[in-house]
């Protein structure tokens, strides 16, 4: 099976591990993840932020680019990017006025027929309907899932899971013989993109995560978007400080849980790379 | 000769601002026919009337046509004012220019052009208009009330302290509806029950009041004066005559554990009861759905204890038909449970709650005797968090509107729970504070700064529980937007006021409109709020939109002196505009050939068989006849007919025939 992947900045970038967990999960289920040909930035904050114009135009060329590939469905496993695509299909789907306008501007045509995927729609979709038989090592833990803001909003768009209190995340992880713990702190802010900018604000909202997460008794936290992983693993010192104490809860994305599950070793699914040690029996 | 008067009303501005009323007047009046055209800024007033009537008397018109608003309004005032110039009222037509033509296209030639196409046409309708005269129906004067809460209840008061008769219909087992349940009530903080239960006796005694509890209406049909209603008197499973109130049955009863309505779900009541201790009547009934006795066919304790052998088990549901003239609706409102609310919780903590669960809680007659104590663990919370507008003004949960009682009731809240915890904190999440209304915002300030209430101006963003706490997130935009967490024991969530279950299927049956929050529409927003666009069905109380009880009591007797007002007359007068099947000399008696594919087809069941005889009494012919007290003008027959032999007066084929004649420029 043939589906397009959309990998964005990060994945080869800050998140090589959750590029590497989702690929070596693809090959253990048989999937061919194809990158789109000469795809773009998606336009991340910056763009909708300064002109709507180009914030609408960089998302459709890679729709557009997927589509004369013959990709009808692309995994945008980086929320931040799966949020633009989507929200960009949506507009351009209700104004042909705008769509008219951005197909000049991109010089290809666009129809707006792709299916985007999220990661967890994807693992929902392809992996967890046969992950019975692949199950060789139940991942036993309390888990904290977290969906961060972009995952499942907004709500008008997507019209998938609920954006006020998601679940759909903590079912893959009960396929999985995890136990996902009631965790309030599911879609608070985790500081997004002032983790440049303003650390101190990325570890205090970042910081309340963790804190909850292990007050209630959580070993890992699950993620599914590369900036959360980077605020809450990689400013994990930052954090430490702003707190001043040591948090020790490990970040994994739920592809890296997913691919310890199926039998992946550390390796295969990237812990190495982490900035928090993961200590995991296996 | 047909001699017919055009008058062109400006509206103010509403049709003069696009359309050239002086050009539209002097093209009209060189029409053929036209003996007077002119124009004026406001035709309804005073002297515009005045001036139709003088052009009349004066041009010895034979018809007019006020060119001006919608017919809605004012087409009964310009047909009573050409009835006083001598002019039957059905040769005065109404042109549309305002909706039809001025609100609804720029200002400039086509326009005007339009305005004058719009007149022209009526101008040859009137002139084959007929004069008609209007019919008259008896009126029965009984009311039906509809909802036994605190507005029904005054309004069948006030209707049966006139005179007259009323059907009071409550579909629980007794009347008081939410006021009943309520603690105290703002802004004088005297008890609910106090003031309510006298009034539920006076309804139970009253002579010219028949109550019908643990009822609902299935259908009405007729129109106003003459209304025929059909009740489902829902099985009590007991005979009221036989029962005395004595209670025996409801503390044997050993189904013990059914959620309590009347507690909101925060007690438990047996499957044979009665809702509270003051209950009108003060008689129970048994809870098909929960008693052992229809679940697993056997128990029967109820019937084993009675003392009077009152209970029923095989009681049918009884259908009552009842001619009544006038309704009012009084159905009330509900509110949304605090499992409406994801971001505190889809109802899962419970220790967050609803208003009128706070009432329960609050109530000397409620589950915990009027302590306030949290429903997790009976504890005495310290920290008190009230969330107003919980769903009202927010259209991203649908909501729109302000539900306006909250932000008294929350005060209220708030002081009662002063009153009884002195050490405890409350504080209360808000937008605004709307307390418009006599003695309300001093209420309020007294909450605040008599009680001390903490008020924060600033909404919730999320409730989630934390070590057996609950964590409110808000936020305070008085102080710079600071996000604010409060560690409450307990939060009450001011939820939003809906329109009651089954409102939408009753205003189906009652024939009446409704808004897209299912609550019934009033037929003018400022000028006829008590009425709805049927004839003879009124409104009462919250079943309009949420509304406080002083609020609901005014509307209440407003809506009973309305009906009071139809009864004064012994009978009624309809609009001619009614069908009706030609007649002819013998022996053809009519053109109508008897199908009566029309009866099959009318909705309102006005179409009936008449009969010619011979001197021996034999029948030669059978043709259709219409009841005009019935029939509503609708013209579905008319349609329908294929012999031709229906028409309908102000509307009939030949009319129609000549207004789009004259649109195609044939006259």
């Amino acid at each position: 099976m043939k589906i397009g992947i959309y990998p964005g900045c990060s994945l080869n970038g800050s998140a090589r591990d959750y590029n590497e967990s989702v690929f070596a999960i693809a090959k253990v289920f048989d999937i061919e993840l194809v990158q789109i040909p000469d795809w773009n930035c998606c336009g991340a904050t910056a763009a909708h932020n300064l002109n709507k114009e180009l914030s609408l135009a960089l998302p459709a060329r890679i729709l557009a680019l997927a589509e004369q590939n013959g990709l009808d469905e692309v995994l945008v496993p980086c929320a931040a990017c799966y949020s633009r695509l989507v929200v960009t299909q949506h507009e351009l789907k209700v104004e042909p006025e705008i769509k008219n306008r951005i197909k000049k501007v991109i010089e290809l045509d666009y129809r707006g027929t792709t299916k985007i995927l999220n990661v967890i729609e994807w693992l929902d979709k392809y992996i967890i309907p046969g992950i019975e038989e692949k199950l060789v090592l139940p991942f036993k833990h309390k888990v904290a899932c977290y969906y961060g803001c972009l995952l499942v909003r907004p709500n008008k768009v997507l019209n998938y899971d609920r954006s006020e209190d998601p679940q759909t995340m903590d079912e893959v992880m009960r396929k999985i013989g995890a136990d996902p713990i009631y965790f309030p702190y599911k879609t608070e802010c985790c500081g997004a993109g002032f983790s440049v900018s303003r650390t101190d604000i990325v570890s205090k909202l970042s910081g309340k995560i963790i804190e909850d997460a292990e007050h209630r008794g959580a070993e890992f936290m699950i993620v599914a978007c590369p900036m959360c992983h980077s605020n809450l693993d990689m400013r994990r010192p930052d954090i430490n400080q702003y707190f001043k104490t040591k948090f020790t809860l490990p970040i994994l994305f739920v592809t890296q849980a997913l691919g310890l599950a199926v039998g992946l070793s550390p390796k295969e699914v990237g812990l190495q790379r982490h900035f928090v040690p993961v200590n995991i029996d296996s | 000769m047909a001699r017919i008067g055009v008058f062109i009303c400006h509206c103010g501005e509403n049709i003069s601002a696009t359309v050239d009323c002086g050009r539209v007047a002097e093209t009209i009046g060189k029409l053929k026919h036209v003996a007077y055209s002119t124009e004026y800024k406001y035709m309804c007033s005073d002297p515009g009337q005045t001036l139709i009537k003088d052009a009349i008397k004066e041009y010895k018109l034979t018809g007019i046509v006020v060119s001006a608003c919608s017919p809605r309004m004012h087409e009964p005032t310009f047909r009573k004012a050409a009835a006083e110039a001598g002019l039957n009222p059905y040769l005065c037509e109404m042109a549309n220019l305002r909706e039809h033509c001025s609100w609804v296209h720029e200002k400039n030639d086509m326009t005007t052009e339009k305005a004058i196409d719009i007149v022209r046409i009526l101008v040859e309708k009137v002139k084959i208009n007929n004069a008609l005269l209007p019919i008259k129906v008896p009126v029965t004067k009984t009311a039906l009330v509809i909802g036994g809460g605190i507005a029904g209840i005054q309004s069948a008061l006030d209707i049966a302290n006139t005179g007259h008769k009323v059907i009071l219909v409550e579909r629980s087992p007794s009347i008081g509806g939410h006021m009943s349940q309520l603690s105290e009530t703002f802004p004088t903080l005297d008890c609910s029950q106090c003031i309510l239960t006298p009034r539920m006796v006076e309804v139970a005694q009253h002579p010219n009041i028949t109550l019908y509890t643990y009822s609902e209406v299935e259908s009405l049909d007729g129109f106003i004066g003459n209304f025929t209603v059909k009740i489902r008197k829902k099985a009590r499973s007991i005979d009221e005559k036989d029962c005395t109130g004595c209670g025996l049955c409801t503390t044997k009863c050993p189904q013990k554990k059914i959620p309590n309505e009347f507690e909101e779900g925060m007690g438990f009541r047996p499957a044979i009861y009665t809702p509270f201790p003051q209950a009108v009547p003060n008689k129970p009934v048994i809870d098909r759905e929960h008693c052992t006795y229809y679940i697993k066919g056997k128990c029967k304790v109820c019937e084993i204890v009675c003392p009077t052998k009152a209970i029923r088990f095989d009681q049918p549901d009884q259908i009552l038909e009842i001619q009544i003239g006038a309704i009012v609706i009084a159905t009330g409102f509900d509110i949304k449970r605090t499992d409406f609310f994801p971001e505190y919780g889809f109802g899962k903590y419970k220790d967050v709650i609803d208003g009128l669960q706070f009432e329960r809680l609050a109530s000397a007659s409620g589950p915990t005797g009027g302590a306030i104590l949290r429903p997790s663990d009976g504890v005495v919370p310290k920290n008190i968090v009230f969330v107003a507008c919980a769903g009202s003004r927010d259209p991203a949960k649908g909501i729109a509107y302000c539900s306006k009682i909250c932000c008294m009731y929350t005060a209220k809240h708030a002081m009662l729970y002063k009153h009884k915890v002195h050490e405890g904190k409350a504080h209360v999440f808000y937008m605004d504070i709307r307390s418009a209304g006599k003695n309300y915002d001093e209420f309020v300030r007294r909450a605040i700064e008599e009680d001390y209430v903490n008020y924060i101006r600033g909404r919730v963003s999320t409730i989630y529980e934390c070590d057996g706490k609950l964590i409110v997130k808000g936020v305070d935009t008085l102080l710079g937007a600071q996000p604010l967490e409060i560690v409450a024991d307990m939060v009450v969530l001011a939820t939003a006021g809906v329109a009651n279950s089954g409102a939408e299927e009753l205003a189906q049956k009652l024939h009446v409109s409704y808004d897209s929050h299912k609550f019934f529409a009033e037929a003018h927003p400022k000028l006829k709020p008590v009425e709805t666009n049927t004839a003879g069905i009124f409104l009462a109380g919250a079943c309009q939109n949420p509304k406080d009880i002083p609020d609901s009591v005014s509307q209440a007797s407003g809506a009973a002196v309305k009906v009071a007002a139809l009864f004064s007359q012994n009978e009624l007068t309809r609009e001619p505009l009614v069908a009706f099947v030609n007649r002819c000399s013998p022996p053809l008696y009519s053109t109508c050939v008897g199908c009566f594919l029309c009866q099959s087809v009318c909705p309102y069941q006005a179409i009936e068989r008449e009969e010619f005889k011979n001197r021996d009494g034999k029948t030669i012919k059978t043709v259709a006849k219409i009841n005009e007290g019935l029939c509503q003008g609708c013209g579905t027959c008319v349609a329908l007919c294929r012999s031709k032999s229906i028409d309908l007066h102000g509307y009939t084929n030949n009319q129609m025939y000549t207004e789009v004649m004259a649109l195609l420029n044939v006259y």
